[in-house]
């Protein structure tokens, strides 16, 4: 049973996969230039998600990939014009089939109302006369599964067995595999062995044996294909019941689930050779060089990189104290474990790593349904689809990527009257893409819509009581408004972005993944959120630093120079504010212990050494630290699954010694410390 | 969560015994993960006076609680002969500072009273229970759910 759970979650990975490659085929169908072959892909796909679920009895899913597979096949053989009220459907249908396939996951009946409504919409399409033989082709499968309770008394079965040389080369041996059949019932079994060439054309390396077994089994004809199982990828194989009393159809069900095979098989050639065809294209990209490994042995590798890391400082760190640094042997030698502990590193990361495509795939089906609901023809254009993001990223984007489609469809984009009357295309665009950008990820959300209506938003806010009226905020500030937690532009509660939740939530979720959310809106040209995230989850090259008695960790990323400034580059202003002046600009001074509420130091603030930091949203400021002692990769440990948040702070590591540092998060520390209280207040409170 | 482990029957429970303040309490031992010496915390800012601050627990941050302080009786001067108590509570590992572990102790649970309505001193919000001894010891069993700060900032 253990096995079949087993297989059942390798079914539904699977499925993702096929998933996937659905709604990315059916995208790639809409456009003219598409070949032939993306259709096909787009019907395996289909086919194997069928054939997967029948073997698991998975019966709403079978009935309904089925009649998607024959709108398909109609498709595919021109029977069918691919037009885009076709495509509409196909795309509603695919995300009903994943739909179909997460309920059949949870094991929790789907809403039968939906493909209802989508089953008859594909019979529409159907061509009147191919609605016969396209349920000819389906009831095979179905009943293939009902099989071990009618067949009691055991039936005799053809079993045509033909290894490929691959079979032999893989250490495979014919006669064990009939053997096993053998355990299964009476086997009558039969060499053919016309096909052997003559003598002279004989190659040893290829294969013309072929076996013919007549078997009389009272199990399914899965039970036959089990024993088959490891060597399906390297032998043509058929396996059909003696046709006496049951419909004749059934015999030529093909056995091979995952390949593609004509809708209504009509005689046995068709059966197999399409077996042949299929398997090989629709297997390359999986079984080549990859395997799949439970994210649970990776995450622990990775926590034992982790810990050798701090190992690793902690061994340097005692070899400096014991001055044995000089010694290059001792030097070479650690120099090597570190580069090496930063190979294994990065190579783990690059096993997390995962495209973001598969985000963004889903994002398609976002828009298609806010679209839907808002009566806003959407176009979605997705940009940077293989930009690679640790894996605990990508899932956690999912939501607040969701919740930005939603919202830059529902509040970005006009609606079609006023895009006409504005001159735009009716249908809005909205444009997902990604990239790296110097050790971050980012990604952003734009629409073409109208842009964030200033006006609008702080008359909002201070009808809400979020800021005092009359505070003279910029345009940026403005736009940081929509952040603040009970903030709703929308006028009345709509049901897709407006769920009492806004974009608060998103910029939370970001923010617990490290990243930062900004907002860049051109009035009448469209806004653009752009999310920066980190890379990994796991490590960050950080500058240590030392405040008051405690050594604090800055991420390298902020930091643009460090300097020891003379007197002529500060200037004070008014009791408290410093101001430094770099290169032409004026840049605030902000004293970290003070920060941080740390006991001050008897030093004087100029004595200090000062960081300047630009944090994502391209503000500037100096650091104020005591002392700077190193640069070195440290290990992200989450504060708030102990503890919580702590305001300036982003996360912990260990040190080399073992104690614990804080690091510190130059965007909140910029933000908060803003001059006027009432938008740091602000800042706070949307921070969370 | 980690049932109370090693009763056998019914009834009985173990609890680990610690003085604070020359008073005993104790905490069901199914709770506590382990015991240390005091080591220097790493300072939170903008901590509650009771969160001395984050140890390292074998590569796991862990924040250390004060229960002097928490239960009202001023902040403790830790040394190394104080005691941190590793104890698990929801998923979540707090180190709780106390003067010195004392026992191990199996407490019937007909020993267990609820605590007497002692109108608004600050330690009886975290008691949840009296456990009362023959020779009139009295044991005061730590709610560690109360204890704990909640999440700071948000809900984290």
């Amino acid at each position: 049973m253990s096995d079949l759970d087993e297989f059942r979650d390798m079914f539904f990975v699977e499925c993702d996969e096929l998933l996937e490659v659905l709604a990315t085929g059916l995208r790639r169908m809409e456009d003219p230039l598409s070949d032939k072959e993306t259709v096909h892909g787009v019907f395996r796909a289909v086919h194997s998600i069928k054939g997967g679920a029948a073997a698991f009895a998975l019966t709403e899913l079978v009935t309904f990939a089925h009649r998607f597979e024959t709108v398909l096949d109609q498709v595919r053989s021109d029977r069918l014009k691919a037009t885009s009220q076709v495509m509409s459907v196909m795309h509603r249908c695919s995300d009903c089939l994943s739909d179909l396939v997460s309920a059949a996951r949870q094991q929790r009946s789907p809403d039968p109302q939906k493909s209802a409504v989508l089953l008859v919409e594909l019979e529409g399409l159907l061509a009147p006369e191919e609605e016969a033989p396209a349920d000819f082709g389906f009831v095979p499968i179905t009943i293939a599964l009902e099989e071990p309770d009618s067949t009691e008394f055991g039936e005799i079965y053809n079993i045509r067995f033909t290894p490929h040389a691959d079979l032999y080369r893989s250490g495979n041996e014919p006669a064990a595999l009939l053997n096993a059949l053998r355990k299964l019932g009476e086997a009558t079994v039969q060499i053919d062995s016309a096909s052997i060439p003559p003598l002279k054309d004989w190659s040893a390396e290829e294969p013309s044996l072929s076996w013919q077994v007549e078997l009389s089994h009272s199990g399914s004809k899965d039970e036959i294909a089990t024993v088959f199982d490891f060597v399906e990828d390297c032998c043509e194989l058929s396996i059909e019941r003696k046709a006496a009393e049951m419909h004749p159809a059934l015999d030529q069900a093909p056995l091979d689930m995952e390949a593609p095979t004509k809708a209504a098989p009509t005689d046995e050639g068709a059966a197999t050779p399409s077996t042949a065809e299929g398997t090989p294209s629709a297997r390359d990209g999986a079984a080549g060089a990859t395997i799949r490994v439970s994210l649970d042995r990776v995450d622990r590798l990775m926590n034992m990189i982790g810990e050798m890391v701090i190992k690793e400082a902690m061994l340097s760190q005692v070899i400096r104290t014991a001055s044995l640094n000089e010694d290059p042997d001792v030097s070479a030698g650690l120099d090597a474990i570190r580069q090496l502990a930063g190979d294994i590193q990065e190579s783990v990361m690059a096993i997390r790593a995962q495209p973001l495509k598969l985000v963004f795939q889903r994002m398609h089906r976002i828009a298609r349904e806010t679209s839907d609901a808002t009566g806003k023809p959407v176009r979605m254009v997705t940009l940077g689809e293989q930009t690679e993001v640790d894996k605990t990223v990508i899932e956690r984007l999912v939501d607040p990527l969701t919740h930005m489609i939603r919202n830059s469809i529902d509040h970005g984009l006009e609606d079609a009257l006023t895009r006409q009357r504005r001159g735009k295309p009716q249908e809005g665009t909205i444009t997902l893409s990604a990239a790296h950008r110097s050790g971050r990820v980012q990604i952003e959300v734009s629409d073409d819509g109208g842009g964030i209506d200033r006006a609008r938003v702080r008359q909002i806010a201070e009808e809400k009581g979020l800021i005092a009226p009359g505070l003279a905020l910029t345009p940026a500030e403005i736009d940081q408004l929509l952040f603040l937690p009970g903030f709703s532009s929308k006028q009345e509660v709509s049901a897709l972005s407006g769920r009492g939740v806004g974009l608060d939530v998103v910029r939370r979720e970001i923010m617990a993944l490290g990243g930062r959310v900004m907002i860049n809106s051109v009035e009448g040209k469209g806004t653009t959120f752009s999310i920066a995230l980190p890379l990994t989850l796991a490590v960050l090259e950080g500058m240590l630093i030392q405040l008051g008695d405690q050594t604090m960790v800055l991420p390298i990323t902020a930091v643009q120079e460090t300097l020891r400034p003379s007197a002529s580059m500060l200037h004070s202003v008014g009791q408290s504010g410093r101001l430094l002046a770099s290169r032409g600009e004026l840049i605030p001074v902000i004293d970290l212990s003070g920060v941080f509420g740390l006991p001050r130091t008897e030093l004087e603030a100029d004595d200090g050494i000062l960081i300047v930091v630009e944090t994502d949203s391209q503000r500037r400021a100096a650091f104020r630290v005591d002392a700077i002692f190193d640069q070195r990769q440290v290990v992200i440990k989450s504060l708030e699954q102990n503890y919580g948040r702590v305001p300036g702070v982003s996360a912990a590591t260990i040190l080399g010694d073992g104690k614990i540092a804080l690091i510190i998060d130059p965007e909140e520390i910029v933000l908060s410390s803003s001059s006027d209280h009432n938008r740091a207040a602000m800042v706070r409170a949307a921070n969370g | 969560m980690l049932q109370s482990i090693s009763h056998n029957s019914v009834g009985k429970s173990d609890v680990v015994a610690f003085k604070l303040a020359d008073q005993d309490f104790c905490i069901d031992i199914g709770l506590v993960r382990e015991i240390r010496g005091w080591t220097p915390t790493t300072v939170l800012p903008h901590a509650p006076d009771y969160v001395k601050g984050v140890i390292n627990l074998r590569g796991a941050v862990v924040t250390v609680v004060d229960l002097s302080a928490r239960l009202g009786f001023g902040p403790a001067d830790p040394s190394p002969r104080h005691v941190v108590i590793i104890a698990m509570h929801a998923g979540r590992v707090v180190g709780l500072l106390a003067d010195l572990v004392s026992d191990i102790v199996t407490v019937n649970d007909e020993h267990m009273q609820s605590v007497p309505d002692l109108a608004s001193d600050p330690s009886r919000e975290f008691i949840s229970g009296m456990i009362t001894f023959d020779d009139g010891r009295i044991l005061r069993k730590i709610d560690l759910e109360q204890l704990l700060p909640a999440s700071q900032g948000g809900e984290a």
